[in-house]
């Protein structure tokens, strides 16, 4: 009977032969259906593209360099009106020659020769720039756009670190179960019985600040939500007939857990990492402002927004509206894409927050 | 009821173990050495070593342990190590102006998103669901952060309808003057991403059977709504205010940091800053136990609201 199907020419043949859609190119057909998601896909990725630029230095990389006048306002503007400063009146009296008792007076002459062997070169500042100036004459276009590679590096960073802790832990707990399970429990519940603030703050204290400290404390704050879903998962499927034969076959452990189980509940991991990404980069800017954040050399939208505050009481408003609007954007683009990402991978999750 | 209630605050024990051992060993194994931090930079050596001394610091770490576990349970924290102040005090003076602000946050943040949330989805798909949820995403994705500097410049610098900063000794004047532009820039943050979730649940709750089945009984869509898929949706609401009650505690420590409002909030950041080790692990300590108390108390709400539940 079987050859008789497997005959070429029979009309069954090509239905059984041809592979069914798989999961990751059925969510791409619904992905590429949905309008928003393409839209906020293509802004994203404009984003990392000028991310990508400005981590190899080919823009911003001199984003340190004052190139303006202080608070240089942006170019649509003009420049800043001159305000007349008072001019200090000068001393009215005769002037005294000391140099007989002057104790310095005989190397004067020697240090003037020597400041004239340096040449200083009078940088022309600019009286506006694309988007104005900070208060030291940085350009906040070149800012904006270092805060845009930290804040996301730092928060794709510690998406990533979280999911890796949240996977691992979670895969164990769900797929033995038992004594390493109950052991996970028990940390699980300790972690999330702490305020996520008040523990985030207690990580800052002990481990500093920079980059790699920021992102690495949010990661182990943050692979609570990912552990349990993942454990969940794996609960599920390890007692399924695919993990069951595998097993028969004589798949090891390991190898059941992440040859088989893992591809399986990977889309539910990704859509997970997606929504930590978004919180993470809202944390990461609060933590900034705060000066718990990204180093004092390092500029991020929390550091940009810390100093906007007192530049917007002098009018100067820029920098906060190139901070917020990057901000606005990418995190919009970014939910609106993992919205959509998850419901063509999931689409049984249609709806839900 | 009561057995249910003594196996729960059992089961508390083993996870309190583990905060108190967390903390523990994040403060003794990554923090810096206490000595260092309180004798300051000048310090000599017999100074640090007479710290240490003192703190019980050379001691073998069980001892150390030991010595945390009993201040936990005696509420004897000691001093805070940089401006010498009892913890207990610290937690005594500034709880009352935290909760001054935190609690109508609470209160109207529920008030005012349950309603919306409710009408939106019953809206669904309608110009209004889709507007309002293309707001509030827009609204999500701003900071916290320019909230406040925007709302404190326009609100407070350029309209001058409320101080920008500040606090008093009188709960009154706290509430009328001090208290009303924080409160409205929490709500302006937190009602977006409140609707968005209380309309999910609402959204649940109006798919399901009984809903059809009251309104082919004749029921006006009153009652439909109010008597039987509010007190519905109620159950995930509770856990989520639940939720957020612990926080409460805190406070928005970013409100009391901008409004610099004395309270546990910005207590905590101030730790932060000076390393004031004691201040921070009580605090944790205490806010674990008080979560978990909470999301007890959550679990008997529950079975206020819905007799169904059955408490095991």
């Amino acid at each position: 009977m079987s050859v008789a199907l497997d005959k070429p020419g029979d009309p069954a043949a090509p239905a059984r032969v041809a592979r069914s859609e798989g999961v990751w190119h059925a969510a791409w057909r619904r992905l590429r259906a949905d309008r928003v998601g393409m839209v906020s896909l293509v802004v994203v990725l404009l984003f990392v593209v000028l991310i990508v630029l400005s981590a190899t230095g080919i823009v911003a990389r001199q984003w340190q360099r004052e190139v303006g006048v202080p608070s240089a306002p942006p170019s649509i503007m003009g420049p800043a009106a001159k305000t007349e400063a008072a001019a200090i009146e000068g001393p009215k009296g005769p002037n005294v020659d000391i140099s007989d008792v002057d104790p310095l007076a005989p190397r004067y002459k020697e240090w003037e020769e020597r400041a004239a062997r340096y040449k200083t070169a009078e940088a022309p500042k600019a009286q506006t720039l694309p988007f104005g100036g900070d208060r030291l004459g940085r350009d906040v276009l070149a800012k904006a756009l270092k805060g845009t590679q930290t804040s996301v590096f730092v928060g794709l960073l510690a998406a990533v670190v979280a999911t890796l802790i949240g996977t691992l832990l979670g895969a164990l707990a769900g797929f033995f179960g038992g004594k390493v399970g109950d052991f996970l429990e028990w940390l699980y519940s300790v972690f999330t019985s702490i305020p996520e603030i008040l523990l985030l703050l207690c990580f800052a204290a002990v481990f500093g600040r920079g980059i790699g400290s920021v992102a690495f404390i949010l990661a182990l704050v943050g692979w609570t939500g990912l552990y349990r879903q993942v454990r969940a998962e794996f609960l599920k499927h390890s007692v399924r007939d695919y993990v069951r034969s595998a097993e028969a076959i004589g798949a090891s452990t390991a190898s059941r857990m992440f040859r088989h189980i893992l591809p399986n509940v990977s889309h539910v991991i990704l859509v997970r990492m997606s929504l930590l990404v978004v919180g993470f980069i809202k944390f990461e800017v609060i933590l900034s402002y705060l000066g718990l954040g990204v180093g004092v050399d390092d500029v991020s939208w929390g550091t940009m927004l810390a100093e906007a505050q007192s530049e917007l009481i002098l009018g100067h408003w820029w920098q906060l509206v190139a901070a917020t609007a990057f901000m606005a954007v990418f995190v919009t683009a970014f939910s609106l894409f993992t919205d959509a990402l998850r419901d063509a991978l999931d689409p049984k999750l249609r709806g839900l927050e | 009821m009561a057995a249910y209630l003594i196996r729960r605050l059992w089961q508390m024990v083993p996870t309190m173990i583990g905060v108190v051992l967390l903390v523990f060993l994040l403060f003794k194994g990554f923090g810096g050495d206490p000595a260092e931090i309180l004798a300051g930079l000048n310090a000599t050596q017999q100074q640090v070593e007479a710290i240490r001394q003192q703190l019980g610091l050379n001691e073998p770490w069980w001892v150390q342990l030991w010595i945390n576990v009993k201040q936990i349970v005696t509420f004897e924290w000691g001093r805070s190590w940089a401006t010498n102040e009892s913890v207990a005090n610290i937690f005594a003076t500034r709880l009352p102006a935290t909760l001054t602000v935190m609690l109508p946050i609470l209160i109207l943040d529920a008030l005012l998103a349950l309603p919306i949330a409710m009408w939106v989805a019953y809206r669904r798909g309608s110009l209004a669901d889709r507007t309002i949820m293309v707001i509030t995403t827009v609204a999500l994705s701003i900071s916290f952060l320019v909230y406040i500097i925007l709302g404190q410049y326009v609100f407070g610098f350029q309209l001058g309808w409320f101080p920008v900063q500040g606090w008093s000794d009188s709960v009154l004047k706290n509430l009328v003057t001090y208290v009303p532009l924080p409160v409205l820039l929490a709500l302006m943050v937190g009602i977006a991403p409140q609707t968005r979730l209380y309309r999910t649940f609402f959204l649940d709750e109006l798919g399901h059977d009984y809903v059809r089945t009251a309104r082919a009984k004749g029921m006006t869509e009153r009652t439909v709504l109010f008597k039987h898929v509010l007190r519905n949706a109620l159950i995930p609401i509770l856990t989520n205010i639940g939720l957020a009650l612990p926080g409460v505690f805190v406070g928005s420590f970013l409100i009391e940091v901008f409004f610099s409002i004395p309270g546990l909030g910005r207590e905590v950041i101030l730790a932060v800053n000076r390393s004031d080790y004691p201040v921070l692990q009580a605090l944790t300590v205490y806010l674990a136990v008080l979560t978990m108390l909470i999301n007890l108390a959550v679990d008997v709400l529950y079975k206020l609201v819905d007799p169904r539940v059955v408490l095991k």
